[in-house]
């Protein structure tokens, strides 16, 4: 087998379908194993009571949200750079997803941020800087939806997404210390966890895995039958 | 190669000597967005002094994109730009010097009447200084990272509130820290720390800006 067999449009849809249907599937069995460890197996917590289950969701939205960003914007400088069609299809599909992830670990945090710090929002160095990647995410998006020739789109797209990639570690700290300057840190984790915690936690991260990667290759599907004579 | 950005910077500053209302219109904003707060939030004096560099760095921020669609805009209507695409001098001065002329006429003004909004604002006149400083620092950044989103959005239906929507969360860190070497100063720290980050962002910005910006004009005028 070549190396790069897959890396044409043509060749790549079958695959991505049959990927599509064994990870969607993982994600399904693994969503409900999780949530049944996370919700029903594991101990309440000792300081913040049931209102902590929902970092079962929280957290792995949260990794996603910004490993998801890294990898698009991994496959939209591959594109920009080796003019592959598929590399720039695939950082399209991403994009909604990972908005998505950003927007369900915003919501989730404040549905948390409720019953354990009393507010639904705080400017928090992290929650200020998941919103702006949730602006990155729409920018992006919208940018690519502006454009009606896709080739064209899809390298404006891979500047921003590149553009964005280096200033995201910048907005991260300068956001850090602007909340250093206004106010300390409004929460401090025990760092000992216990072990069903973990476990359900790693699965679930695990479910938003094998989702992600499932939703994004029934996009890229979409992707490619509109663009590419099958 | 420095010739062709002399020239450049030469010709965009005479464009914009001859419309000056648009330069006039950006800074005029600046000045009633800034104005707008106090109707707004109300005059308490202590209020006002304490929102200060944040209202002042914003409204910079908005003001800079109003202005931002210019850099291209009318090059790429009449021809221009595809020349300066085809020229022989390197597409990353000529963007370089595109952007410099229009931080001259747009960021520039800004430097120097933000110390009457201060005014306005009742902001310890010891502060002034810092305040023009940073924005001075800033305003650059805000210009470069601004023409790679202008260069992108080039002929787009909609194109000043994409534009706007790309490239104000990427404003955030000049923001916090423009706004924070002011407060930093006011709370008697001294602003010396965000000030250097600040031209640190600064040097980034001007290194590897016109690359981008390029490579985008690129992108637009295919």
């Amino acid at each position: 087998m070549k190396l790069f067999w897959y890396s044409s449009p043509q060749t790549f849809y079958p695959l991505a379908g049959t990927l599509a249907k064994w990870t969607g599937a993982l994600a399904v069995v693994l969503m409900v194993v999780g949530l049944t460890i996370g919700f029903f197996v594991a101990p309440t917590d000792a300081q913040q009571g049931e209102a902590y289950r929902i970092i079962y969701i929280h957290v792995p939205a949260a990794w996603m949200s910004m490993f998801i960003y890294v990898v698009m914007a991994f496959w939209a400088g591959a594109g920009l750079a080796f003019n592959t069609r598929l590399s720039a299809m695939m950082a399209r599909a991403l994009a909604p997803t990972g908005a998505l992830m950003t927007f369900i670990a915003l919501w989730t945090g404040s549905l948390w941020g409720k019953p354990t710090w009393g507010t639904y929002w705080v400017w928090d160095a992290r929650l200020t800087s998941e919103l702006i990647l949730l602006f990155l995410y729409l920018g992006f998006m919208a940018l690519q939806a502006s454009i009606d020739d896709p080739r064209r789109a899809d390298r404006a797209g891979a500047v921003l997404a590149l553009v964005g990639v280096v200033n995201i570690p910048i907005i991260y700290y300068s956001v850090q210390w602007w909340n250093t300057l206004h106010q300390g840190a409004t929460i401090k984790r025990s760092s000992s966890i216990e072990s069903t915690m973990l476990t359900g936690m790693l699965v679930m991260v695990l479910a938003f895995w094998m989702y992600s990667i499932a939703a994004s290759l029934v996009r890229v599907r979409c992707i490619i039958r509109e663009r590419e004579a099958l | 190669m420095l010739e062709t950005a002399r020239c450049i910077v030469h010709r965009d500053l005479l464009l914009a000597l001859r419309r000056r209302s648009d330069v006039a219109i950006a800074l005029l904003f600046f000045v009633i967005v800034a104005s707008l707060f106090p109707l707004g939030i109300g005059a308490e004096p202590n209020l006002l002094r304490a929102i200060a560099p944040g209202v002042i760095w914003v409204a910079a921020l908005l003001s800079s994109i109003l202005s931002l669609h210019r850099v291209f805009e009318a090059d790429h209507a009449d021809g221009t730009l595809e020349q300066m695409l085809l020229g022989a001098a390197p597409l990353g001065v000529t963007v370089a010097a595109k952007t410099l002329a229009h931080w001259l006429v747009s960021g520039l003004p800004l430097v120097a009447i933000a110390p009457l909004i201060a005014l306005q604002y009742d902001l310890d006149a010891a502060l002034y200084g810092i305040l023009a400083l940073s924005l001075l620092l800033g305003t650059p950044v805000l210009s470069l990272i601004g023409a790679v989103a202008a260069a992108l959005t080039l002929g787009l239906r909609g194109g000043g509130v994409l534009l706007a929507l790309l490239v104000l969360p990427l404003y955030v860190p000049v923001l916090i820290m423009g706004a924070g070497a002011v407060e930093m100063a006011a709370a008697g720290l001294g602003g010396q720390g965000q000030l250097l980050l600040l031209a640190a962002l600064l040097v980034v910005a001007m290194a590897f800006a016109p690359w981008a910006i390029a490579a985008a004009l690129r992108i637009s005028s295919e």
